[in-house]
């Protein structure tokens, strides 16, 4: 979008970057088993992350380049309305520390290593199974290309993304040797790469975070100054809405909106693959619980990091695509060397997470689709050689969905992705508490609020394009802004439980579980919890 | 917020609970109801209120959260202490 190239940001940029590339594939020998190959040695670390490998990982994961890209880009374009990131990550840890654990037990002691497992040994169905791996997937993809728009957006701002009328394999290619790289090293080294690289990324965005809050606002006068030019700012009329550009704090109308976004996406978040990847490596129940009380450190981070987007404003940066204001505001308030350290921290923030959703992603894939479908007989090795395969195929699928959409609505793909993971909420929390669920009625209910959700996101309209516009729309019978994920939710919930009585009248067969009570409340050491199917080959790495 | 169900005879529902219930709650009503900090005054060293309000809620979550974390602690060494053993 400049002019030039940041020669200095560049090489500084490569450094870091050739660094985590070289960490990737050292991390195969990390922590190595003897069981190598086994899908939860490659898919989860072999179960035996303690607490603060796993606060790194979960860090590395929950907080990508969604955070340092588009929350500070949502709140550059409208103020208020995009700091719902904060109250979404404060609520997600109560949320974490009431059912986490009974998942993390329940898996270890069936071997399970995805949602889709324990959802099918719980209530017997692998159509409901599918129904949660399908949905998995779909979600997943476009959050990964979320975060290979975020290493798009540091490129750009370094010159090296090359203008419009750039040849597109010119201006894609740094894009595909950086999306090459993470291919090539989560394929041999699994979630010990993501896990390793997560060092990495987290020290850099807390340098990165520490610098920015304390030296741009000294440089451009103060926090009082600051607000004052946002304020004035989000004063303007929009010309292609006709309504003011934002607000400071959200008006009557907004309210609704910005309540059930931070609901909805705060359910949703650990509905995610490759959030539970995250959490079913940790060592023990414990760690889990423990880790809810240090993850909000990030929270903390991340509303920092919102604030950002006013200092974008504030410092003048003008630029016509959002995502590109705070790579934008790193190159214009810091030295070219720091401005390449605070680039490393996005991009390494983006090869994070996109590797360990493309592991999730292929995890399901394999447990829920390959081998209940296709291959019941295969073997641990395969099982494995078919995840590290379609662990590729998913991110190309990422790619796909990042060139064939509008990049300036980049969180709009992950809301997309929060409507549909949100309605697997009622089969997998539901299952954790209660079998009283009927099968087939939570499949009902799934259908339901799937379809809700995406066609009221279809018909969503925004100034730039027709659908897929955004991700709140009037709520049914209550007349409110609200986030759509969260409708289709209650929607699906209530399917479900209408469902469940008439299924439950007619006398519809209900599926064999697997599981047990005490299942729910095992913990590492505990007899059962490592005997049983998994190769939980993890003990002497400890 | 549902408590888990369990298998030892000793009550589901106790004081104990109810309060690791509630530290899990809390942060919930604070910031689902949106009307109660959606303004601009009083500014925090320039950060309007909106802002500062619900970084401050990070840190009380945490220490509620963390509060929930111990009480847990708590309830599971008395609980295994009752049934002998337990799963520490």
């Amino acid at each position: 979008m400049n002019g030039g190239v940041n020669v200095v940001a560049l090489v500084v940029f490569v450094l870091f970057f050739a660094l985590v590339t070289v960490l990737g594939f050292v991390a195969a020998r990390w922590r190595r088993a003897a069981n190598e190959h086994s899908l939860d040695e490659w898919g989860l670390g072999g179960r035996s992350f303690g607490t603060w490998v796993t606060w790194f990982l979960l860090g590395g994961d929950l907080y990508t380049a969604y955070t340092f890209v588009a929350v500070p880009a949502a709140i550059y374009a409208a103020g208020a309305a995009g700091f719902f990131a904060v109250p979404y990550t404060i609520l997600v840890y109560p949320l974490i520390f009431t059912f986490l654990p009974r998942l993390w037990s329940v898996s270890h002691r069936h071997g399970y290593v995805t949602t889709s497992d324990f959802v099918r040994g719980r209530f017997g169905s692998k159509g409901l199974s599918l129904a949660v791996a399908v949905t998995g997937i779909l979600a997943t993809m476009p959050y990964i290309a979320l975060q290979l728009v975020g290493i798009q957006a540091v490129l750009d701002v370094m010159g090296v993304g090359g203008g419009e009328d750039t040849h597109w394999f010119v201006k894609d290619l740094p894009l595909l040797i950086a999306f090459g790289v993470l291919a090539a090293y989560t394929y041999s080294s699994g979630l010990r790469a993501p896990a390793l690289i997560a060092f990495v990324k987290d020290t850099l965005i807390y340098l990165v975070i520490a610098v920015a809050i304390i030296y741009i606002p000294i440089k451009l006068g103060g926090f009082d100054a600051i607000f004052a030019k946002a304020g004035a700012a989000f004063e303007q009329t929009n010309p292609a809405t006709g309504k003011p550009r934002g607000a400071l704090a959200p008006g009557q109308a907004g309210q609704w909106t910005y309540a059930t976004l931070a609901l909805g996406s705060a359910l949703a978040l650990f509905m995610y693959p490759h959030s539970i990847t995250a959490t079913l490596s940790s060592r023990s129940r414990d760690v889990i619980r423990r880790n809810t009380t240090i993850l909000p450190l990030y929270s903390l981070m991340l509303g920092l990091l919102a604030l950002l987007g006013f200092m974008a404003i504030a410092a003048g940066v003008e630029v016509s695509n959002g995502q590109l204001a705070i790579p934008q505001l790193f190159e214009d308030m810091f030295p070219d060397w720091f401005a390449g350290v605070a680039f490393a921290a996005i991009g390494i923030g983006a090869l994070v997470p996109a590797a360990i959703m493309s592991i999730a992603a292929a995890n399901l894939f394999t447990r829920n689709i390959y081998r209940d479908f296709i291959r019941p007989d295969a073997t641990p090795h395969q099982e494995t050689r078919v995840s590290k395969v379609v662990s590729l195929l998913v991110k190309v699928g990422a790619l796909v969905f990042v060139l064939g959409m509008d990049k300036t609505v980049a969180i709009n793909f992950q809301l997309l992705g929060g409507i549909w993971i949100l309605q697997t909420f009622p089969a997998l929390v539901g299952g954790l508490f209660t079998r009283w669920f009927h099968r087939w009625a939570l499949l009902a209910g799934w259908a339901v609020g799937m379809v809700y959700g995406t066609v009221a996101a279809y018909g969503v309209a925004s100034p730039t394009q027709k659908h897929f516009g955004g991700s709140a729309k009037e709520i049914p019978g209550i007349g409110e802004i609200g986030y759509i994920g969260l409708t289709a939710f209650v929607l699906n919930a209530l399917v479900t439980v209408v469902a469940t009585v008439l299924f439950k009248a007619a006398g519809a067969p209900e599926g064999v579980d697997e599981t047990r009570p005490g299942d729910y409340t095992a913990d590492a050491g505990d007899p059962g919890v490592e005997a049983e199917p998994a190769p939980v080959t993890a003990e002497p790495t400890r | 917020m549902p408590q888990p169900p369990h298998v030892d005879r000793a009550p589901t529902v106790t004081p104990l609970r109810v309060v690791i219930g509630l530290c899990l709650l809390a942060p919930f009503v604070a910031m689902l109801w949106v009307g109660s900090y959606a303004r601009v005054d009083p500014a925090f060293i320039g950060i309007p209120f909106f802002y500062w309000y619900q970084m401050a809620w990070v840190l009380l979550s945490t220490a509620l959260t963390a509060t929930a974390y111990r009480l847990w602690q708590r309830d599971q060494r008395a609980r295994g202490a009752r049934t002998g053993g337990g799963r520490r």
